[in-house]
């Protein structure tokens, strides 16, 4: 099957709005209540989704596995979103917010489909603002911003350290209402295990009731997905401990091709792993580094001492010494793998040796602790109650941590997987942040996807397809149900000794040696051998107790580690494949002798959307990566 | 350190529940108390028993989802931090650690510690909202409102819906709850056109659901891990009071 992205024509700037306006088909409104749709996942990709499809007319199911459809993992967001509204007078537009968002993602995005996210950004909070959501706002009453990472402008709208919370919060009101008028049905508490494919369209899916136990068909005219990021294959990460990629990846078993699986972002600063027992990392915000200074002993045996005993002249403040101009600065990426570099030298600090000191006692000298407290209290509270310890007085030890990932299932234009009648929205897709994404870009997609684009584009697809909706007797919905409990009977028979979590914790720790901030060939190669080895052990020595008919939390797990193993292996194969360093992506043998990425675009500059081929070697199907525009250039922070 | 724990047991909603005795050794004093759980659930595993059910998912204090009563008291014994935010320093080496679902008749027991807040989201779906369609809202700066009005709503919706107030009155009552989103819409210009009938709808569908009534006791702002202000029961109150003289009801709801 050959890839069609279904670019409009036309000039950039004008390729959405001429796509909306002449492109695409539109549903007629009395017909809007004849379709079904299902969504899958409620976060602010699907709830955006669910609610506005609702509004226009058609008849929604939404889905998710939380007890409440605000439960999701957006919820956590902490920073903001960006849109161009140049409110600051700054010099900001939506081809300033294109540009830096194309070049934040390493010139592997696509570009109309950024442009399109950059135009409706600023639709967006309007949106919110009329729901209720409380942005932070100024005295004279206006809405208030700040800057963000890989911007020169002042584009950042936020709510406290809250901003996903409320963006939540309000797309969850916008669903409630539409449940409440009976026009969503809304299952939480629901996990998709199955999408169903007839004659190649997807058209119903397969849920697991996490109470009863119940296997369930539900039929529609189209599937959505939005069903978030699969960060959690390396286990340890700042998700929430339910993010999944079971639904992403089980649609990708049915023919939906995975897309760049290897852009994975790390974020600097995140409170290190304590104990052989932690469970997920937290995020300490970034602006911490505007007046901390990263350092490690230079001396290995000074590791276990108290810091403050350690003598100025015995510390090695390697981001200063490495990256003079940006010294404590430096990008996300290169202050990753500086902290990595270091702890395998064996100079890293804590229980475990994988952290950094970040210290404050530089600051508090010159601007007193007060000054400090009012920059970063909340962050300093946030530490404390975490580590203990009181980071005014002793350095924070911090290290990277897995935050989001880039790639996705495949989608064209219009947001459609390469099954017709799958769309995939949110961090579920692939298609609007390259090989790096920039801060507050990711609540600002999920919610273009979800109030803005899908509501249009879905509507071509509705109008100009033949294929009905088929009943759910039908026998590949028979088939799919048999598939999904035979699985859930197989994890349940298994008989080993060796628990779920136990073997979540060794593939994470496989994929963050091999597949995480700095990568190799031979790393990886490696990685594609104890994977599997790993994965037909999980097969044989899994141990599970209690059964299918009843809450039984293990076994939920268990179906998703069960998939990790796979999407773990495409992630790695992704990575040896990609034979250069972009973004998120660093290849070790690929870097400048400054140790920056370095990009090969005349072989690499093509989305890779990976066909899964049962079990054999995935097959690899290329998109240009074709810019109308824009000039791919040497990112440069410089 | 070493605890031992008390852990309430229940198979499903219908099934008699009863406390059973687990312990756990070696633990280390910066593991949070879901850290400790899910320890314990691995030898309970590996032990060929069915491991303690609980509910959890972001582990940083903002989903809601956590929901334990520890020692007593909803979310445990610190202040303004949920469950997922407490750790097993907080308590003593040798120390027996009672933990029971949140209980309330409006919230049934699914399993062992996670039980069913449907009520909280059918509260919402009543008319904790403001009814606008996606498109054509006016531009974000054509309302301006003020910074102290602002900072109220955010207060107040910050609330994570967790339910650990009705956890902590001892009539059930869920005037905290209701009353937050109550207040974060009724401060806001935007929720103004809607002000009176919402107020009325989500009361009337959390009688519904069988909350009880509040007596001013404040145990609800004590266990919340958010700190919300029951001020915000009685700003409710009084639009309740005017609502009922308003008598503007919402649309009828399919009752979903
Ligand atoms: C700590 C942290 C801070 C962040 N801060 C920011 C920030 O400041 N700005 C920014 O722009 N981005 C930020 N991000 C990234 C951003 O929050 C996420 O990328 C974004 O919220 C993802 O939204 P989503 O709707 O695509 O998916 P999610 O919010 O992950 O929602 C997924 C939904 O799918 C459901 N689901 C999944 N699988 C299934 C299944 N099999 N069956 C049924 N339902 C299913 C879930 O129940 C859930 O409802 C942050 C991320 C983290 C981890
Ligand atoms: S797990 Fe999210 S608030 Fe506790």
């Amino acid at each position: 099957m050959s890839l069609n992205s279904k670019i409009p024509p036309g000039p950039l700037a004008q390729k959405w709005s001429r796509h909306k306006s002449d492109l695409i088909k539109l549903v007629n409104p009395a017909n809007k209540r004849k379709f079904d749709i299902l969504v899958v996942g409620s976060g602010l990709a699907g709830a955006s989704a669910a609610a506005t499809l609702a509004e226009l007319g058609y008849k929604v199911k939404c889905f998710c596995f939380q007890d409440s459809s605000r439960r999701a993992h957006s919820i956590a967001a902490q920073g903001g979103i960006n849109a161009a509204k140049n409110y600051r007078n700054d010099g900001d537009s939506v081809t300033r917010l294109f540009n830096d968002t194309i070049k934040g993602g390493d010139f592997r995005a696509r570009e109309a489909n950024v442009h399109r996210l950059a135009e409706v950004s600023v639709n967006i909070i309007d949106q919110c603002v009329a729901q209720g959501v409380p942005f932070a706002r100024e005295y004279g009453g206006l809405l208030d911003n700040r800057s963000f990472g890989g911007a020169q402008v002042s584009r950042t709208f936020y709510a406290r350290g809250q901003t996903g919370q409320q963006l939540l919060i309000g797309a969850y009101q916008a669903l409630s209402r539409q449940i409440g008028l009976g026009n969503v049905k809304m299952f939480p508490r629901t996990e998709m295990l199955d999408v169903v494919v007839l004659n190649g369209h997807a058209k119903g899916i397969v849920t697991r009731d996490l109470v009863s136990g119940k296997i369930e068909s539900h039929a529609g005219d189209a599937v959505i997905l939005a069903t978030g990021g699969y960060g959690n294959v390396y286990n340890l990460s700042t998700y929430a401990r339910g993010s999944n990629a079971t639904a992403t990846w089980r649609a990708h078993r049915k023919g939906a091709y995975f897309a760049n699986p290897c852009y994975t972002q790390i974020h600097p600063t995140c409170i290190p792993v304590s104990g052989e027992y932690q469970s997920k990392l937290t995020l300490m915000s970034e602006s911490l580094r505007n007046d901390g200074r990263v350092w490690v002993p230079k001396k290995k045996e000074d590791c276990g001492k108290d810091p403050r005993s350690i003598a100025e002249e015995d510390r090695d403040y390697y981001l200063e010494r490495k990256y003079p101009s940006y010294g404590n600065l430096a990008p996300r990426d290169i202050s990753s793998r500086a902290a990595k570099q270091v702890c395998d030298e064996g100079r890293g600090v804590g229980e475990t040796g994988l952290g950094v000191y970040l210290d404050f006692s530089d600051a508090i000298n010159r601007l007193g602790q007060k000054v400090v407290a009012q920059r970063y209290g909340n962050l300093f509270d946030m530490y404390h109650e975490i580590t203990h310890e009181n980071a005014y007085d002793i350095p924070m030890r911090i290290y990277p941590a897995i935050h989001y990932t880039m790639g996705g299932l495949w989608v064209d234009y219009n947001l459609m997987s390469n099954l017709p009648g799958l769309f995939v929205l949110g961090e579920a897709n692939f298609s609007d942040h390259g090989a790096n994404r920039l801060g507050a870009s990711a609540l600002m997609q999920g919610l273009a996807d979800g109030y803005f684009v899908i509501p249009y584009t879905i509507g071509d697809y509705l109008a100009t397809t033949k294929e009905g909706k088929p009943k759910t007797d039908n026998s590949e919905f028979k088939k799919a149900e048999t598939d999904v409990a035979d699985g859930i009977k197989r994890l349940l028979n298994t008989n080993g000794k060796r628990t779920v979590a136990d073997f979540h914790k060794q593939l994470g720790k496989i994929m963050w040696d091999y597949a995480g901030m700095a990568r190799t060939k031979e790393g990886l190669q490696k990685a594609l051998q104890e994977i599997p080895a790993l994965h037909e052990e999980f097969k044989k020595d899994l141990k599970l107790t209690g059964g299918n008919e009843e809450i039984n939390q293990s076994l939920e797990n268990a179906g998703r580690v069960d998939d990790f193993f796979e999407l773990g292996q495409l992630l790695c194969l992704d990575a040896l494949v990609r034979e250069e360093s972009c973004g998120g992506h660093f290849r070790s043998e690929y870097q400048t002798e400054d140790g920056e990425a370095l990009r090969n675009d005349e072989q690499f500059a093509y989305a890779a959307a990976w066909q899964y081929n049962s079990g054999k070697t995935p097959e690899l199907h290329k998109e240009a990566i074709v810019y109308e525009e824009t000039k791919m250039a040497t990112r440069s922070y410089k | 350190m070493n605890v031992k724990l008390k852990v309430w047991r229940q198979k499903n909603t219908q099934a008699p529940g009863e406390f059973k005795e687990y312990e756990a050794k070696d633990v280390n004093p910066n593991m949070s108390f879901l850290e400790m759980m899910d320890v314990v659930n691995n030898e309970i595993t590996v032990k060929g028993e069915e491991p303690v059910a609980f509910d959890h998912d972001c582990r940083e204090g903002i989903c809601g989802m956590c929901s334990c009563v520890i020692n007593g008291e909803p979310h445990g014994p610190e202040y303004k931090v949920a469950t997922c935010q407490t750790y097993m320093r907080s308590f003593q080496d040798g120390e027996t650690i009672t933990v029971e679902p949140f209980r309330a008749k409006p919230f049934p027991v699914l399993r062992d510690l996670v039980v069913d807040r449907g009520a909280f989201d059918r509260i919402i779906q009543a008319g904790g909202f403001v009814s606008v369609s996606t498109g054509g809202a006016p531009d974000a700066n054509a309302l301006p409102v003020s910074k102290q009005k602002s900072d109220l709503a955010f207060d107040a919706a910050a609330c994570i819906g967790c339910g650990a107030c009705v956890a902590a009155c001892k009539n059930g009552s869920a005037m905290l709850f209701v009353s937050a989103k109550v207040s974060h819409l009724a401060l806001l210009p935007q929720g103004q056109p809607e002000r009176y009938r919402r107020v009325k709808a989500m009361v009337d569908q959390m009688d519904k659901e069988g909350f009880g009534s509040c007596t001013n006791t404040y145990a609800c702002e004590a266990a919340c891990p958010k700190a919300i202000s029951a001020s915000n029961i009685a700003r409710m109150n009084r639009d309740y009071a005017v609502a009922l003289l308003l008598n503007d009801d919402m649309p009828e709801t399919s009752g979903e």
